[in-house]
């Protein structure tokens, strides 16, 4: 068993490898230091030409990321904590995922930017957030998100490969955790099935995909807590429930969802950024717009407090979404 | 050499003063930024550059194009929307791309992906070198300094070229640049070089060895060119933020003024002629050609 950081530095050494137009660059990415979280550690001494320290120049970085994929090289950013994309935005949003389209499809700009997202370890309320919601809406890009039940390297491997710009988002809380893949159709002590997705979305059923009474979705960090959550309430009160856990978070589409619904009638959206204007209430608006006479009851969202993240442990723990909260809200959907 | 010049030169104020007159008349829409003044800056510099060298433009693109590809008809095409323009209606002026020539109408933004793709031919080892054009508007911006550090610990093929016309939009460099424009290169240990001329024949000769040195050394250089904008800022602006007498001063400086001087008054009217002609015909056939697709709008994009 490998852990999740430990994937995603397998599918870096394996690229890095494998394709020398392949390069990493970020701030303090080469050894002796490895990056902040240690992901690259090793792979500036295995690899000396193709890893790149850099300034800490997060603006002008994500440009010259685009630039390096316009002219036939495979660049991975690594940006030390997500909080810093707002420093990206300008170069992503007006540059990187412009360029493709606007040049009608003149250059392709096959660049990864990787980022450790979320809270739960006291770095206070600018190296704990859950940004990707900001980037949700933008035509031209891809944001992978993936769970510990998926293969996050494997994931990471398929954005390397990507012709279009990616947003990789791992969850810090993840990094620690042994990663569980799908195996005889089970993962872990779920049974669970994949998606037919280039990004695959697992769905993952306690009652071995027979009858359910919810439908849980949500992606990435929340995914530990809304298991525990889950298996609490099997056992307390015998609830049955499906999961879903998309990794290409932004997808136009995810049929899985409402599959889901079809056969629960509740569903319950939980994830790690703030609730107003959030990826829940995307999901939500797609599932009410598409699957309204499917529902038995209101949906519920899940979400962080509009509250910046404390340092200190109990107020964060009162910022973000816990397992108490996720049960309330599955409770409330069975009502 | 100096026909040369002065043809691209006069092809360039004609299809901006063209360009003028066809958004007084309704046929364009939207916006642009004409370089009416500047042309000697396009011309001088894209002609002593390297085949397959590789440019970034900003919002005041039209003279760096047509100096380097010489498509008149792609772009009138894009400036009037046309499925036939160079990216098919979806760039319009300031977001040109064909070849090595890559714009983009973001201040200062470019800079940044000028430099990623001076590292990508480093790593390629290519004989490549990258222009980036940009204004003194974008000295405003951070991101050209995190990129020029950047350019300079890593020793990258690319010649910043500022150029300075003096307004960034309304504001004069007085009001919205501290100290000296070069120093600010020189600060990373760029070399750096400042240009006080519209003639197209000194920007030429200057950028050649610049140019040469930049390839075989592997290193940046910083170009400013002090020039003039005779034209407003886009076509809404009427100029109020500056005096007419500044305007005339400027006028006697223009660059096609310059080097017309040099040239025989036959010479200069057939080349007239062939550049209208080329015009016109470019306006004939955007006129004629079609709109794009409305569900082409989702070709490119992954959904």
């Amino acid at each position: 068993m490998i852990t999740y950081a430990q994937s995603i530095s397998q599918a870096l050494d394996y690229k890095l490898k494998k394709d020398k137009n392949v390069i990493l660059l970020g701030e303090d990415v080469c050894d002796p230091y490895g990056g902040a979280f240690k992901i690259t550690k090793g792979l500036s001494t295995k690899y000396p030409d193709q890893v790149i320290n850099t300034p800490m120049s997060e603006w002008a970085l994500t440009g010259l990321a685009a630039g390096l994929a316009m002219r036939g090289i495979r660049p991975i950013l690594e940006i030390m904590f997500g909080d810093f994309l707002t420093l990206c935005a300008d170069q992503l949003i007006n540059h990187a995922t412009k360029f493709g389209w606007m040049y009608k499809g003149k250059v392709t700009v096959p660049m990864v930017i990787r980022t450790p997202m979320g809270g739960r370890r006291g770095y206070g309320p600018t190296h704990s957030q859950t940004l990707e919601k900001l980037f949700l809406g933008i035509p031209g890009l891809k944001i992978i998100a993936p769970s510990h039940f998926h293969d996050p390297g494997e994931q990471l491997i398929k954005a390397i490969e990507d012709n279009d710009p990616v947003l990789f988002i791992e969850n810090k809380v993840l990094y620690t955790r042994e990663i569980d893949e799908l195996e005889n159709g089970h993962i872990f002590d779920y049974s669970a099935r994949k998606s037919k997705d280039e990004y695959e979305t697992i769905i993952l059923s306690n009652n071995d995909f027979k009858e359910h009474q919810v439908t849980v979705l949500t992606y990435g960090g929340m995914l530990p807590w809304v298991t525990v959550a889950l298996n609490e309430l099997l056992l307390e009160d015998e609830v049955t429930s499906e999961i879903i856990v998309p990794s290409y978070i932004n997808k136009a589409s995810m049929p899985e969802i409402l599959e889901s619904v079809e056969k629960t009638g509740r569903l319950v959206i939980v994830e790690e950024g703030t609730l107003f204007n959030g990826w829940g209430a995307e999901m939500a608006a797609q599932v009410i717009n598409d699957g309204f006479e499917l529902l038995e009851s209101p949906v519920k969202r899940v979400a962080a407090k509009n509250v910046p993240i404390a340092n200190t442990k109990i107020l964060e723990d009162a910022v973000l979404p816990q397992v108490v909260d996720i049960k309330k809200a599955v409770e409330e959907v069975l009502k | 050499m100096r026909k040369k010049f002065f043809e691209q030169m006069l092809l360039i104020r004609l299809f901006e003063e063209k360009i003028e007159e066809l958004f007084t008349q309704g046929i364009l829409f939207g916006t642009t930024h004409a370089c009416i003044g500047q042309e000697a800056v396009a011309v001088g510099i894209t002609q002593a550059m390297n085949e397959g060298d590789i440019i970034t433009s900003n919002h005041r693109g039209h003279g760096h194009f047509i100096a380097s590809t010489d498509d008149v008809d792609g772009l009138m095409a894009e400036l009037m929307g046309k499925a036939t323009g160079i990216c098919a209606g979806r760039s319009g002026s300031q977001h040109l791309c064909k070849g090595d020539f890559y714009a983009n109408g973001i201040t200062g933004g470019m800079t940044a992906v000028a430099t990623g793709m001076a590292l990508a031919e480093k790593l390629k080892k290519s004989e490549r070198i990258v222009i980036s054009f940009f204004g003194d508007g974008a000295l405003g911006e951070g991101v050209l300094y995190e990129s020029l550090n950047m350019a300079s610990l890593w020793k990258l093929p690319i010649v910043y070229v500022l150029e300075n016309n003096y307004y960034a939009m309304s504001t004069h460099i007085s009001c919205g640049v501290a100290g000296s424009m070069i120093d600010r290169a020189k600060a990373f240990g760029i070399e750096a070089q400042e240009l006080n001329t519209n003639d197209v024949e000194v920007i030429y000769s200057s950028f050649e060895k610049i140019a040469d040195g930049v390839r075989k050394q592997s290193r940046p250089h910083f170009l400013v060119i002090n020039t003039y904008r005779q034209c407003g800022h886009s076509k809404s602006d009427d100029c109020n933020y500056r005096t007419r007498e500044e305007e005339i001063g400027w006028k006697d400086k223009d660059p096609l003024t310059i080097l017309g001087a040099r040239l025989d008054k036959d010479v200069k009217n057939s080349i007239r002629e062939k550049c209208a002609s080329r015009i016109e015909s470019a306006v004939e056939k955007a006129s004629k050609a079609d709109f794009p697709k409305i569900d082409s709008i989702y070709e490119g994009l992954f959904q």
